[in-house]
Formats: C-alpha cells, sequence, structure tokens
C-alpha cells in the first residue's frame, strides 16, 4: 500500500493514498468544519460534491484553498486548517449561505438539531455582512414530509439518497444560479411523485429543508379529549433511539423509560408493536410455509420467494416500479397496521366500546408510516384503524413538552393484552430482524423440532445485500436480506429475469433497518450510531423470556379467543392486504 | 409510463435518437439535443419517455433541461424571432431592439405569444456582422434593425406569411 507523508497544522500524519485532507485530518483528531459533505461508513454512502465550501483548507504552495472533503493529500503537503486565510474564507462561505437563509431558527422544527445551526456557532458568526435576494420557493406538504426549500443549502444529500441509495429517482437538482432547487420533476408535489416516503431525504437534511409533518397537536387534542380511549403501540426500533433525543448513550435501551413516559402522557393503554410483530410472523409464516409446501408439492403457480411487506416506503416502491410482481410480496399487513386491526376490532370489543371512540397512536421510527395508516384500505368507514403515526423524534418533542424528566423515570411494564411480545418481535426493527423471527418459527412450526440455536448469526449485519441457507431439517431455505432499496431492486431485477434463488426475502427500505428509518433522532452521519442501535435489539431479544413469536402466550389467546388459526377468513380480513398498481 | 400521449412518429422519432446514442444515459445531453431539434420542444411527456429510454430518472432528465438555456419546454411560435446578441450587434443597439419586441410582444426572451405566432429568443452571430444590428425571423435575416422598425417587422407577420421561407419548420 502506497503511504503518503504530510503535515496538518504542523502535525505530521501518515495516510494510505486516496486518503482525502478531511480524512488525514480527521485521524490526529482535527475535524474541519464540513457541510455538505456526508459519510456513512461501512454503508458505502457518502455525498461529497465539494460545493459548499465551508471545509476549505490552505495548501502551502497551493495559489487557491482546497476544500478537505474532495481534495487527495499528497507527499509533502502541508495543510493549515486555521490559518486566517481558511478561517475568513469559511466565515465568508457561511455568511453568504446565510446570507439566503430563513432566520427564523427560534421556531424551526430544525431548532437545536440543525448542522448550519451549529456551524454559525462553531464559527462564531455574529454578523451577516451580505445582504440580497431571498430565496422564495412555495412550501409543498405531502402525508409525511413538508419541503420548505427556502431553508434549503444545496447539499444535495437527499439527493443522493433519493437517487444513489434508494434509486427512487424522485428528486433533482433544477433551474440555475440562484433560482437552483432540488425538486421532483415538472417541480410536481411530492405526492404526486413516486417518493416513497421512506424519509431518508428528511434523515440526512442538515437544516429546515426537510421535515416530517407534525402529528403532534392531534395526539395531544385526542388525550385531552374526555370521550376518547386513547391507546399507543411503540415500535421495536425506537426504544434503541429514544435515549439519544435525552443525551443518553446510543444503544442504550429505554424500554421501560418509555413505557413510563407515555402513562404520564394520559394515554389510557400503553402496547407494544412488538406483539403485533409476533402476530406478523404467525400470518407471513404460515404464508411461507403453503407457499413452500405447495412448491414442493409440484405446484406451478406459486409464487416464490416470498417478499416481506413490514416496510410502507417498500410496499410504496414495489407499487411504482414494479407493479407486475405485486403478487410476490406476503399479503401481511405490516405490524402497525395489525396492531390497528386489532385493536379496532378484538380490543374495542373487551373495552366494549365502539371503533369511532378508541384512538390508535403509534409511535415509530419511520416517516412513511404516517402515509401508510391514512391508506385507504386501512380505514373502517372512513374510521382509520391507526389514527396517528408519530416518529421517535416527535415523542420526544411531546415528552420535552410535558415537563417529564425522562432520563429519572423508573421502568414500567406495557400493559396486557396486546403488549407482550417476544424476542423475535424486537428484532423487527433491525436488517435481519423480521427473517430470523420467521426463522425461528417457520422452521419449528415445518418440522415440528426445537431449534438447536435461536441466533442466526448468519442472517445478522450491516451488508446491503446478504444471503443465507438455513437448514430446515434436510430442506435447504435460501434466505435473501436487502436494505435500502437499490438493493431491493437488484433482488427484484434478477427476480423479473426469472434467475432468483432465493426462497424468502426480507426487504426494509432504510439502511440498517427500522434503527436507521427517517423518523430517528438524527445520526447526523455517524454510523456508529446505527450499529450500536442494532446491538441493543438484539441484547433486548436475548434477555426476553420467550424468544419465538409462536410460544407468545397472548398471541396464543388470540387466535384461540378470536381469529381461529392463522390465514382463517377472519385473520385474512383483519390482517392481509392488497396491494395496487400505481404506474406513474 | 403509461401516461404517455405523444404521437406514434414523435414516439418513433425519440426511441429512435436514442437508440442513436446507444441508450446511454451519459448521451443525455446529445440525445436532448437532436430531440428537440425534429420536435421543436421539450414537454413533459417528451422527457419521461427519454427517461425511461436511458433509464434513468425522469427528474435529473427535468434537471438538465431546466439547467441549459437552450432546451425549451415551450413550443416555439409560428415565426420564431432571434434577436442577435453577438459583439457587433449589440453595440449598434441590440438590447433596444430587444427590449421593443419584448414591449410589442409581451412576452419574455424563450416564451411564446398566447396565439402561437410569434417567439422570442437570442441568439449569437449569424455571420452578418456588416449588417448589424440582424434579427432572424425564422430563416429569414433583416439587418440594420432600429427599434422603430420593429413594429413594421411583426405586422408583415400578423396578416399572414408574406414570404415562404419564413415560416418555420
Amino acid at each position: 500500500m502506497d503511504m503518503i507523508n504530510l503535515t496538518i497544522d504542523n502535525k505530521p500524519v501518515v495516510v494510505v493514498k486516496g486518503t482525502t485532507i478531511l480524512e488525514a485530518a480527521k485521524s490526529i483528531g482535527i475535524t474541519v468544519p464540513t457541510l455538505c459533505h456526508m459519510k456513512l461508513d461501512d454503508l458505502g454512502i457518502e455525498n461529497k460534491p465539494g460545493g459548499c465550501r465551508i471545509c476549505v483548507v490552505e495548501v502551502k504552495g497551493r495559489r487557491n484553498l482546497a476544500p478537505a472533503c474532495c481534495t487527495e493529500a499528497t507527499d509533502g503537503m502541508e495543510v493549515s486548517t486555521h490559518s486566517i486565510r481558511a478561517i475568513n474564507a469559511r466565515r465568508t462561505v457561511l455568511e453568504l449561505i446565510l446570507s439566503d437563509h430563513p432566520s427564523d431558527c427560534l421556531v424551526c422544527a430544525k431548532s437545536g438539531n440543525c448542522e448550519l445551526q451549529d456551524l454559525a456557532h462553531r464559527l462564531g458568526i455574529r454578523e451577516i455582512h451580505y445582504k440580497g435576494e431571498q430565496s422564495s420557493y412555495r412550501a409543498d406538504t405531502s402525508p409525511a414530509i413538508i419541503r420548505e426549500l427556502n431553508k434549503c443549502i444545496l447539499c444535495r444529500r437527499c439527493e443522493m439518497m433519493c437517487n444513489e441509495v434508494q434509486t427512487v429517482g424522485v428528486l433533482s437538482a433544477i433551474n440555475r444560479g440562484f433560482s437552483s432547487v432540488v425538486s421532483p420533476a415538472f417541480e410536481m408535489n411530492l405526492d404526486h411523485s413516486v417518493c416513497t416516503y421512506c424519509g431518508q431525504c428528511v434523515a440526512v437534511c442538515p437544516t429546515g429543508a426537510l421535515t416530517e409533518v407534525d402529528h403532534t397537536g392531534a395526539v395531544v387534542r385526542a388525550l385531552a379529549d374526555p370521550t376518547k380511549t386513547v391507546i399507543v403501540q411503540t415500535a421495536p426500533a425506537v426504544r434503541a433511539a429514544l435515549g439519544e433525543e435525552f443525551d443518553m448513550e446510543p444503544g442504550t435501551l429505554v424500554t421501560g423509560k418509555l413505557v413510563a413516559a407515555l402513562r404520564r402522557l394520559g394515554f389510557d393503554y400503553v402496547f407494544d408493536t412488538d406483539f403485533s410483530a409476533d402476530l406478523t410472523i404467525m400470518e407471513e409464516g404460515t404464508e411461507l410455509l403453503n407457499r413452500l409446501k405447495r412448491h414442493l408439492e409440484g405446484d406451478p403457480d406459486v409464487k416464490l420467494p416470498i417478499l416481506t411487506s413490514c416496510c410502507p416506503a417498500w410496499v410504496k416502491f414495489f407499487e411504482h416500479q414494479f407493479p407486475d410482481m405485486k403478487d410476490i410480496p406476503s399479503t401481511a399487513r405490516s405490524p402497525q397496521q395489525m396492531f390497528g386491526s386489532i385493536a379496532k376490532s378484538y380490543f374495542a370489543g373487551i373495552l366494549g366500546i365502539k371503533r369511532e371512540d378508541l384512538v390508535v397512536v403509534s409511535i415509530m421510527p419511520c416517516v412513511a408510516k404516517k402515509y401508510e395508516c391514512g391508506r385507504d384500505e386501512f380505514a373502517v368507514n372512513n374510521n382509520p384503524d391507526v389514527d396517528f403515526a408519530l416518529t421517535t423524534r416527535e415523542l420526544a418533542a411531546l415528552i420535552k413538552v410535558s415537563n417529564i424528566k425522562f432520563r429519572l423515570l423508573d421502568n414500567e411494564e406495557y400493559d396486557a393484552p396486546l403488549g407482550e411480545s417476544t424476542g423475535a418481535g424486537v428484532i423487527f426493527g433491525t436488517t435481519g430482524g423480521v427473517i430470523e423471527a420467521a426463522v425461528r418459527s417457520a422452521y419449528e412450526l415445518y418440522t415440528g423440532k426445537e431449534l438447536p440455536k435461536i441466533e442466526f448469526e448468519e442472517l445478522r449485519g450491516m451488508e446491503g445485500l446478504r444471503k443465507a441457507t438455513i437448514d430446515f431439517n434436510g430442506l435447504p431455505i435460501n434466505i435473501g436480506i436487502a436494505h435500502g432499496l437499490r438493493n431491493a431492486r437488484k433482488l427484484l431485477e434478477d427476480m423479473r429475469a426469472g434467475n432468483s434463488w432465493y426462497h424468502a426475502i426480507e426487504i426494509m427500505s432504510c439502511p440498517g433497518g427500522c434503527i436507521g428509518g427517517g423518523g430517528q433522532p438524527y445520526h447526523h452521519g455517524n454510523v456508529e450510531i446505527l450499529k450500536k442501535r442494532q446491538m441493543a435489539l438484539y441484547r433486548e431479544d436475548s434477555n426476553k423470556a420467550i424468544r419465538k413469536s409462536h410460544e407468545n402466550p397472548y398471541i396464543k389467546k388470540l387466535y384461540e379467543e378470536y381469529l381461529g388459526h392463522p390465514m382463517s377468513e377472519k385473520a385474512h380480513h383483519l390482517l392481509h392486504t392488497v396491494y395496487f398498481d400505481r404506474t406513474r | 409510463m403509461s401516461r404517455i400521449k405523444l404521437s406514434d412518429s414523435a414516439v418513433e422519432t425519440i426511441k429512435e435518437v436514442c437508440m442513436s446514442f446507444g441508450n446511454q444515459e451519459g448521451e443525455l445531453i446529445n440525445v436532448l439535443h437532436q430531440v428537440q431539434d425534429k420536435l421543436g420542444y421539450l414537454p413533459a411527456e417528451v422527457q419521461e419517455l427519454v427517461a425511461q429510454e436511458l433509464n434513468m430518472s425522469v427528474a435529473k432528465v427535468y434537471g438538465v433541461v431546466t439547467f441549459y438555456s437552450y432546451f425549451t419546454m415551450i413550443p416555439k411560435g409560428e415565426f420564431p424571432i432571434s434577436i442577435c446578441m453577438g459583439t457587433a450587434c449589440y453595440v449598434r443597439g441590440a438590447e433596444q431592439v430587444l427590449s421593443e419586441f419584448k414591449r410589442q410582444l409581451k412576452v419574455e426572451v424563450g416564451q411564446t405569444t398566447p396565439d402561437g405566432k410569434f417567439s422570442l429568443s437570442c441568439l449569437r452571430c449569424v455571420g452578418t456582422c456588416g449588417l448589424s444590428p440582424v434579427i432572424m425571423v425564422g430563416e429569414k435575416v433583416y439587418g440594420r434593425v432600429s427599434p422603430q422598425q420593429v413594429k413594421q417587422i411583426i405586422a408583415e407577420y400578423q396578416e399572414g406569411c408574406p414570404s415562404h421561407e419564413a415560416k418555420s419548420a
């Protein structure tokens, strides 16, 4: 390997050829400020258009300043990251950016979490010396995402996520010069585009230009309404990330505090989406075994592989882009929707109230869940199964506004019956988790034998595309796992070409799975945070007494008392769905 | 992409152009140039078909179309008027001539009058600097144009087409 010697701020450093000045500086503890640049190590995601010029440094002997994020270190280079010239240039660049940025930080949704605001603070900007025209682009609201392009600094991170990572291709920079904006084609609104609402653009936006639609007000009103019973479900990935909003270490599990906080907020029952994740396994696992059985019996009409259908962005993706294959994914609804459906039928029955008087709120790591709960097919007489989906971030805001000292809360337990879950339900929140949960149950239901080992290490990890073969007592089952829609697209294109090797495939839209969802606390480009959240979920799983969905006693009871058996007519009606051709 | 409603011949033309560039994404600008030459402009449906043929997102195609001023999504008028803004014409008053056309036609550069008769654009040097300032209506060249003549030139075309060669293809 070719090594390069250089000095940065008079400190010698040795790096591999090809390293940028930014990375070389980082390796010796010098953090050059950046704005447009973002790198998610191990996920192969990097944005470095070199457009913002915040990271400029002075290189001895070079006429102009060099952007550290996209200038390669060379042998003998002498770099100064804090020469007067570099600092002045950086401040000028930032002042120019700020001169066309609204100064309503006090009331901005991103306040306190904004990379532009942080930078202005870090560079000590006290005055903006430049005055000029201000962008005035209309705001665009969709069921899940709000675009406020006056706050856009054209870092193009969203565009990179939408095109390179997700291959959805909705966003592109359009127009030229001052009138440049990032927009869907023909400046159409997001809700007319093929946007999946995965929210990865929101997750990486450094400013308040892209945010989720805020439903906290509606939830507060429901909680204050004495005629309503308000219940809440919490998605698996929320418990591994919410603590970050309260300055806790990434990867801290806050399950018990989460439950306690929700009770303080006034929810009548605090339930767990992990419960309906177990239910999803019962339905999806049974569907897999049915398809497999028919396949082995030589039925030519059976569709394999089966694809998971928990992720609403993934569902919208294939409805837009692969409508010819819409009979391949499992028909099982997502855990959020299964929960809503069971809550407003079975649980409303237990309480003896009408579905209209029961309000179901979900706490999700996701912005697409806001869109999902508004889909027409998930409502009865215009009353949605899930009324409001809040993101992890929105819940944190609600806890703060309600004067709850989150870190000091004692752990509390979920309510019965929809709060009981297994370790299999917990790992739904990470890439590889849904299929591992499915394999745990499908193996035992198929072979009639107990699993020798519950953990399937071969299904875990952060690789974008993974595959493994699981031995079902002599029958090899080929499993595929994809996270990030680019990887999902690869699998689908193989399938369309007729050369797919798999029996079952798990797909999650967001890199890392739901732990990296668009509604989670902002990771600001630090991929370690995602890994710690993932480890936290596996930790919660291994701490659970019951770790297989089909052994959840309340799931068994639900089938005994209400649904009959998996894929029964009633289960079909309440827990399964249909997909639509949304070609545009 | 089922909603594309272009004429069969336009679809054929676009597909041929894309094919001639190997349906390569990297050839987008060349493809757009040729398609615009053949069809006159690049409406949304055309961009969608180009995106489909080159296997890229329509947002990216639209991004390129809106970046370069040469590309237009507005059909040219029956009589496209081009004002030369080359150096010689410019110093001899092309700007005033352009302003007068804008004022009389009530359109900006790159736009077409609502009746579809006239469109206004600028060009760089037609090689007749001795006649500056120069304008073209379709293929017909007018030299030593003064702002006072603008009204009369427009009038020539408003009553119909005086000379066949001025009509655009």
